[in-house]
């Protein structure tokens, strides 16, 4: 087994790192570059910032904090939220940021993770996908932070993603998110098992025995966590050395 | 203050590279002049993306020349990520294509299978750590000096450098088994597989190793 990922995971709206409940009910947590700064200290692996209302209007928020980031924070920057074209990947790359995170975009218009992955490599193309259980084994693929369906079968989906170009998934349990009651499991294992490329965990880690399970158990490559890092649950440096304890490879540093 | 040219041309995140050095001191410009980066003091060329697309566009704004008569002064060069790649002679995606040369060997595919058989994903992205060679294990006075073994430095790569000879590979990763490159070296032409831009304090460790490096005469 080589390094578990443990990735911060901020989303943001309009200047406030907010942490929501299944993804409805935010509450608004303060400055994201200051999370983001505390996290990169103690040892967090990469940084993902997610703008949950970004809009026509409002793209350029997620770009000022990206911007800021890469002045004093030296690891790997994923940024999401309202990216639509190959124009606003460029934008967002020359912020700062190594990697986009695409879902609502490339739902409505697949050929965009094609023409991202052609454009900047595929190591910049995450396919963001939020998955919603519908029965054992059959998951929907959602849009707007879970407010919106679309029909779409998650697995059938992620297969497309990968075969168009992403780099990796970042894969959210929509179930789980915000209840830190641990990963759904079965979703996570059966992404990572089926795709050559890295599978990122969200959504539902609240201690440790949940990052353990969708390692050992969901064979995630990354994991990325909210509500355990912002509330305080557990600092970076706890989270590390609980996992070398138990046999869990992360970066130590 | 180390005055450093970073090579631009249309390929990839900059800004995290010019951020870095600035934070170890240096004082940085980006250019896409052959001018420039004839006479520059130290050289950077970053980048990521297909081996073939950074050729090209290398070679659209008359660089490949510039690039390999900087390497030939003795000055320092850093090549990262795909600007690494771009330094060994030919690139193998799609053909075999020519590389700027400045050291012997070329960039195949990642291995879809570890030495067990086992298969691994790919790209592999992720913290690795660094590794000598067993019979080229110092790291004194290069750009890894005192990095311990193992210490850990940011990878995301599908495409794995190949030098000829193993007097300029300076250190490796080891990825399900497999050694990876991780630094290739000639004299004062360098190059990282990793991002050290992207490696928190074993990245600027190696960014600050590279800004006390004195030009060859």
């Amino acid at each position: 087994m080589h390094n578990i990922r443990l990735i911060a995971r901020l989303d943001v709206k309009g200047p406030n790192l907010v942490k929501g409940i299944q993804l409805e009910g935010l509450r608004k947590m303060g400055n994201p570059n200051k999370f983001a700064k505390k996290y990169y200290d103690e040892g967090i692996d990469e940084i993902i910032y997610m703008d949950i209302v970004a809009s026509l209007y409002e793209r350029d928020n997620i770009k000022e904090i990206v911007r800021r980031t890469s002045e004093d924070i030296f690891i790997p920057v994923t940024a999401g939220g309202g990216i639509r074209s190959v124009e606003d990947a460029r934008e967002i790359l020359r912020a700062g940021a190594d990697k986009v995170a695409i879902n609502t975009a490339a739902i409505k218009n697949p050929q965009l993770i094609s023409d991202i992955s052609k454009r900047f490599g595929s190591q910049c193309m995450v396919l963001s996908i939020e998955a919603k259980r519908k029965g054992a084994g059959q998951w929907e693929a959602y849009y707007d932070y879970g407010r919106e369906k679309t029909g779409v079968d998650v697995v059938g989906w992620a297969q497309k993603g990968y075969e168009l170009g992403a780099g990796e998934i970042l894969l959210t349990s929509i179930d789980m998110e915000g209840g830190a009651k641990g990963f759904d499991i079965e979703l996570v294992r059966t992404i990572s098992e089926m795709l050559p490329i890295p599978v990122i965990a969200s959504g539902g880690m609240g201690n440790i025995d949940d990052l353990e399970m969708v390692i050992q158990e969901g064979h995630a490559d990354a994991v990325a966590m909210a509500h355990v890092l912002h509330y305080g649950v557990h600092s970076v440096g706890e989270i590390k050395e609980e996992c070398l304890r138990r046999g869990i490879k992360v970066r130590i540093g | 203050m180390k005055n450093v040219v970073i090579v631009d041309y249309g390929m990839g995140n900059l800004l995290s590279v010019q951020r870095a050095f600035e934070h170890c001191g240096a004082r940085v410009k980006i250019t896409s002049s052959p001018a420039r980066i004839e006479k520059a003091e130290y050289l950077v060329l970053p980048g990521v993306g297909a081996f073939t697309d950074g050729m090209r566009e290398l070679d659209s704004r008359g660089l490949v020349r510039s690039i390999r008569a900087f390497a030939k002064t003795g000055r320092p060069f850093l090549g990262i990520c795909l600007g690494m790649q771009m330094m060994l002679e030919t690139g193998e995606e799609f053909g075999i294509y020519d590389g700027l040369a400045l050291i012997p060997g070329k960039v195949v595919m990642i291995p879809k299978n570890g030495p067990d058989g086992t298969s691994h994903k790919i790209p592999h992205i992720g913290w690795n750590g660094l590794l000598p060679l067993n019979d080229n294990g110092n790291w004194e006075n290069t750009i890894l000096h005192g990095i311990s073994p193992g210490e850990s430095v940011y990878f995301v790569h599908s495409f794995s450098a190949l030098p000829a000879h193993p007097q300029n590979d300076l250190a490796d990763c080891s990825y399900n088994g497999l050694r990876l490159c991780a630094v290739i070296r000639s004299g004062n032409v360098y190059g990282c597989q990793f991002h050290p831009e992207k490696s928190s304090d074993v990245g600027l460790r190696i960014i600050n190793n590279f800004l006390r490096i004195q030009p060859l005469r």
